[in-house]
């Protein structure tokens, strides 16, 4: 069962061939097996999942079922579950049980769709290698010695280990990307503003945007209909009709413009990922489309800006976590002072802190017209490049990141682990949607091949991955210990 | 050395709308603690801020009023800093381009003299929850209600010269925010709120002097004496050659004293940014025409009108037109006797005296305008005398009657103007009051006329009230005089 | 611009984080390291560039104004560290 598309559980489920509660049982006995080893999750919600199992299997006893109706997923650790664990990968948040479901949450369970658990991610998204989660890193199950990248880092591991057909994660500098790449799975980050953020804890307000990881551009495409969509308790999020993103699937490639950013090819770029990020742009070619290179002059300010921008926002959005109404709070408290500043230090991990420091200290006085005000106009000057990038062609590709994964523990620096981020973090930057689709191996590891495309451009994308994956089987190699272990 | 005092103001109005500027929370006072505060305006995880559109209809009607520029394009920022009454650990406000921009608002002072004080902006924001600082155990409990209650800053120049000024504009700004119905403008609940900034410069001197400010100044005699004790305070400061201190200080109404506050941080650094959760508020001319076209009359409008038509003098035309209610209560007075200085007067009188001795508003006045007018209409065409007027008023009051005229019916009221009946009763009195009649006759002539009180007095006893009193008079001196 | 002992304390200060001098100073070289590559931005000219704060050019939408909420104080306080007759504690505040 494990080894089915979405749309081939929705097949199986619909002729009977087995019942959600099957599909549920065998999934949650993966995880029981495999997850000591790979630590993709957080919390599993055995119990739920076998009641919405039923749930969902009576509906389709009685006609009443979506076509996603029974499928398990899992959620990364950041969207809100009403009654259950939320942590975001954080000791403040080790206690709170969410009072309400984030909108992707209410989505897919008016979908009919199951939750087998919480995945794990890095502390508040903060991260690429899942290994500053307060519940210990993540391993790569193509390689235990590997990070699966991060920060939706358990979501892509659980899928990658078929211990999950898919699952939610969230993408504010590549945390769905790059996590994809590294785990040899497809991952969309969509458009800014269409999903909705409500109920998903906030690390970068302006940059933060949901999406699915999965084992195909097709899964992707069904997910991504189910969570997209205005909704009013989001003020940035888009009113804007949601198109059948299955449905262009299908559409042939033939004339379509390619573009390959210079600045994705230079210095730092593994040779090897380079190699198959070329490789894979020949298929396109072979498969009617027309490649040119283009330049995103501003690339190499993107991390920088990034590092202003996220940060500055993130250090406001974490001053809620503060002892009082909510989460972590130290022991017997001096004074008022004394429990601010024991709790958010007690609760908060390194690299949490490390982003509310600079954060904090670039918005201070004397500060931010140098900092901030300056990111934010580098901010336009790199959404202009993408902009007038998309006059010229339909669509960009690269690599993901410059590397496959990297070993745990590699990356002590925290500039050197920021780096790894440098073809996402522009994307967010700009608002654009962005897929990474597996396009080969270097040394074992999965490299992953991202594609781009302007606003609101998802149904192209998915046309252009799932096109992809129609002429090569790299989405479908699965790692030794999808079998080995679970 | 001759002192001038320089004064600035930060009123702070909670908008009265339902629900709170950022979310479907009530915003109605008085409720339990906590009850009303939802997850947005505690700030849980993962929520996030939706402008409510009647919060930005009440802060541009604000603007208009005060012939302020309106912000084609606002944006809010947050101000951060932690307190336990800020769930999110920043406050949202508009810092950079706020939604109201410069205006002007009239003041009349009590000569009734006119000054225009000039607004520097208004932004909106949300409100702060409460600190309770009863026992815990020693600890401070924290109720969240009024947390994102819609609040409107509006922000003074620093125009006003003398505590007196401050006072009138605070009443200004109370009168056009209760005009527009855009806050109830209850003090004593917080609904208006206000900061000071004073400083004191030489006569004559062009530089501001240093200001303190003083928070939570929360009445209109609060305004006037919290300035009055910090203008004394810097002056004799500066005198002793000490120099004023920028701080913030607090207005002890019981000891009649601004004191240092302790301040809040030490180091005050709000890292103002836009607000990543709130996009830029457009509005287009159409909606501000919409808004314009719904505005009522603005007090100093009506104070105009109520002088230049009306003919009320320039200090009644300004206590009338101080309260929208006050001042429709009075036109549907006027428009049911016609006569607006009548109206004026038994609205400020007998009514104002009334309503405060039972501490109730116009609003609710067991005496209806329509009733008042017609009372007043029975006095103007003779029907009841002044003295028969205060009792219908009193029985309306009390609610014995629906009507004036059903009062005056009712008691017998009505005045007796016919000459004959009169004339009877005076003969009576005379008849009965020998030993006065003859010392009326044995006085010097020019005591007499102090002397005929005695016998008015009587003549209206014997018609219960109700006997004109000027043919009263007319009558019994001619029939007095007639038996010298 | 160099990230200096002072800098780092303050901004955990303003955060409100404590930090031992361990820390802070493990703090002043990662922030250093984190400036250094972001004060690239300074060799951008961005003269007449107008910020960028949000990336699509949306613009606010109003809700109207109606009372959509409950009391849901009970669940809210269910995870609170400190709470009595329905009020958040803290250490007493000094006005």
């Amino acid at each position: 069962m494990h080894e089915k598309t979405l749309t081939q559980l929705a097949a199986a489920l619909k002729s009977g061939e087995f019942s959600s509660r099957e599909l549920t049982a065998h999934f949650l006995q993966r995880i029981d097996k495999a997850d000591g080893k790979l630590n993709s999750f957080i919390s599993v919600t055995a119990e739920q999942a076998l009641r919405q199992a039923e749930v969902a299997d009576n509906a389709r006893a009685a006609g009443k079922t979506g076509p996603l109706a029974g499928i398990p997923l899992a959620l990364k650790d950041i969207f809100c579950t009403q009654g259950l664990k939320t942590s975001c990968g954080s000791k403040m948040l080790d206690n709170f049980i969410a009072p309400y479901n984030a909108t992707v949450v209410e989505k897919l369970n008016a979908a009919g769709t199951i939750s087998l658990g919480k995945t794990n991610m890095d502390e508040f998204a903060m991260g690429s290698s899942n290994e500053s989660s307060y519940y210990g890193p993540v391993k790569n199950p193509w390689d235990l010695t590997a990070v699966p990248g991060g920060s939706s880092g358990g979501s892509a591991a659980a899928v990658a280990a078929g211990l999950v057909p898919a699952a939610m994660g969230t993408d504010t500098g590549g945390s769905i990307r790059q996590p994809a790449a590294f785990c040899g799975i497809t991952g969309l980050k969509p458009t800014y503003g269409r999903v909705s953020r409500f109920g998903i804890i906030a690390y970068a307000s302006s940059l933060d945007q949901a999406g699915p990881l999965a084992r195909s551009a097709e899964d992707c495409a069904h997910l991504l209909g189910v969570i997209a969509g205005h909704d009013g308790r989001d003020s940035t999020s888009v009113a804007r009709g949601v198109p059948d993103y299955v449905e262009g699937l299908n559409a042939p490639l033939s004339g379509l413009k390619i573009g390959l950013p210079k600045e994705y090819f230079g210095d730092g770029l593994d040779p090897e990922v380079e190699k198959a990020v070329r490789e894979a742009v020949k298929v396109y070619e072979s498969l009617g489309a027309t490649v040119r290179e283009v330049s995103l002059p501003h690339t190499h300010y993107a991390i920088p800006a990034y590092y202003v921008i996220a940060p500055a926002e993130a250090s406001s959005n974490l001053s809620r976590y503060d002892g009082v109404r909510f989460g972590h709070r130290c022991d017997n408290p001096s004074d008022l002072i004394d429990l601010y500043k024991r709790s958010r230090e007690e609760g908060f991990g390194e690299e949490v802190k490390r982003r509310i420091l600079i954060g904090t200290h670039t918005l201070s006085e004397g500060f931010f017209d140098a900092y901030y005000t300056k990111a934010q106009q580098v901010r336009r000057l790199i959404r202009q490049d993408f902009l007038d990038a998309f006059e010229d062609v339909d669509v960009l590709m690269g690599p993901a990141s410059p590397t496959p994964a990297f070993d745990l523990g590699a990356k002590k620096d925290p500039v050197s682990m920021y780096l790894q981020d440098i073809y996402t973090i522009a994307v967010n930057l700009a608002g654009i949607p962005g897929i990474s689709v597996p396009a080969g191996f270097v040394g074992g590891r999965p490299v992953g091949l991202q594609i781009l495309g302007t606003h609101f451009a998802e149904a192209q994308l998915l046309n252009v991955a799932h096109q992809f994956q129609q002429a090569t089987d790299w989405h479908l190699q699965r790692p030794a210990f999808a079998e080995e272990y679970a | 050395m001759q002192w001038e005092t320089v004064i600035g103001l930060e009123v702070h109005v909670q908008l009265a709308t339902r629900s709170k500027i950022f979310s479907g929370a009530s915003t109605a006072f008085g409720a339990e603690p906590n009850t009303q505060a939802c997850a947005v305006d505690l700030g849980l995880p993962g929520v996030l801020p939706v402008l409510n559109e009647q919060a930005v209809a009440m802060a541009v009607q604000f603007g208009l009023a005060v012939h302020a520029d309106i912000a084609e394009v606002s944006v809010f920022d947050r101000k951060n800093y932690f307190y336990p009454d800020l769930p999110k650990g920043y406050q949202t406000s508009q810092m950079y381009h706020p939604i109201v921009g410069p205006g002007e608002v009239e003041i009349t002072l009590e000569d009734g003299s006119t000054k225009h004080i000039r607004i520097h902006h208004a932004h909106l924001e949300e409100d702060a929850g409460k600190s309770l600082h009863e026992d815990f155990h020693g600890m401070t409990g924290i109720d969240l209600n009024r947390a994102g209650t819609p609040l409107l800053e509006i922000v003074s120049e620093p125009d006003m010269r003398s505590a007196k000024e401050a006072a009138a504009y605070l009443k200004a700004i109370h009168s056009i925010v209760t005009y527009l119905g855009i806050s109830d403008g209850n003090m004593a609940e917080g609904s208006m709120r206000c900061d000071v900034n004073v400083s004191v410069r030489p006569k004559g001197q062009e530089a501001f002097g240093t200001r303190a400010e003083i928070k939570n100044v929360n009445s209109f005699r609060f305004v006037e004496r919290a300035i009055a004790f910090e203008v004394e305070r810097q002056i004799e400061l500066i005198e002793d050659g000490g120099s004023v201190v920028q701080e913030t200080r607090l207005f002890d109404p019981d000891r009649d004293e601004t004191r240092s506050m302790r301040t809040k941080e030490e180091a005050n650094d709000y890292r103002y940014f836009p607000c990543p959760d709130l996009l830029p508020v457009v509005l287009d001319q159409a909606y501000l025409d919409h808004l314009r076209s719904q505005l009522p009359e603005l007090p100093a409008d009506k104070r105009e009108r109520f002088q230049n038509e009306l003919g009320l003098s320039a200090y009644d035309a300004n206590v009338i037109s101080a309260s929208r209610d006050m001042a429709e209560f009075f036109e549907a007075v006027h428009s049911e006797c016609g006569d607006a200085k009548q109206a004026a007067n038994w609205v400020q009188g007998e009514l104002s005296g009334a309503l405060n001795r039972e501490s109730l508003s116009i609003a609710n006045s067991p005496i209806s305008a329509r009733q008042l007018g017609e009372l007043i209409s029975r006095v103007l065409d003779d029907t009841i005398n002044g003295k028969a007027a205060k009792e219908v008023f009193q029985a309306l009051w009390n609610g014995q009657g629906e009507s004036a005229d059903e009062v005056i019916e009712a008691k017998g009221l009505k005045q007796v103007t016919d000459t004959g009946a009169i004339e009877a009763m005076i003969d009576q009195v005379i008849a009965d009051s020998p030993a006065q009649v003859a010392q009326y006759r044995d006085s010097e002539p020019e005591k007499r006329g102090k002397m005929i009180g005695y016998f008015v007095g009587q003549v209206m006893k014997a018609s219960r009230g109700t006997a004109n009193p000027q043919q009263v008079n007319g009558l019994l001196k001619e029939k007095l005089d007639a038996l010298l | 611009m160099a990230i200096e002992d002072s800098h780092v304390r303050r901004a955990a200060h303003l955060a409100r984080l404590a930090i031992s001098d361990d820390q802070a100073s493990g703090f002043v070289d990662d922030l250093s390291r984190i400036i250094d590559m972001v004060d690239q931005l300074q060799s951008i000219d961005t003269t007449g560039i107008s910020p960028l704060s949000h990336p699509l050019d949306a613009t606010q939408r109003l809700r109207a104004d109606e009372v959509t909420e409950t009391n849901q104080r009970d669940t809210f306080q269910r995870c609170a560290p400190a709470v009595e007759n329905g009020l958040y504690l803290v250490p007493r505040v000094v006005e």
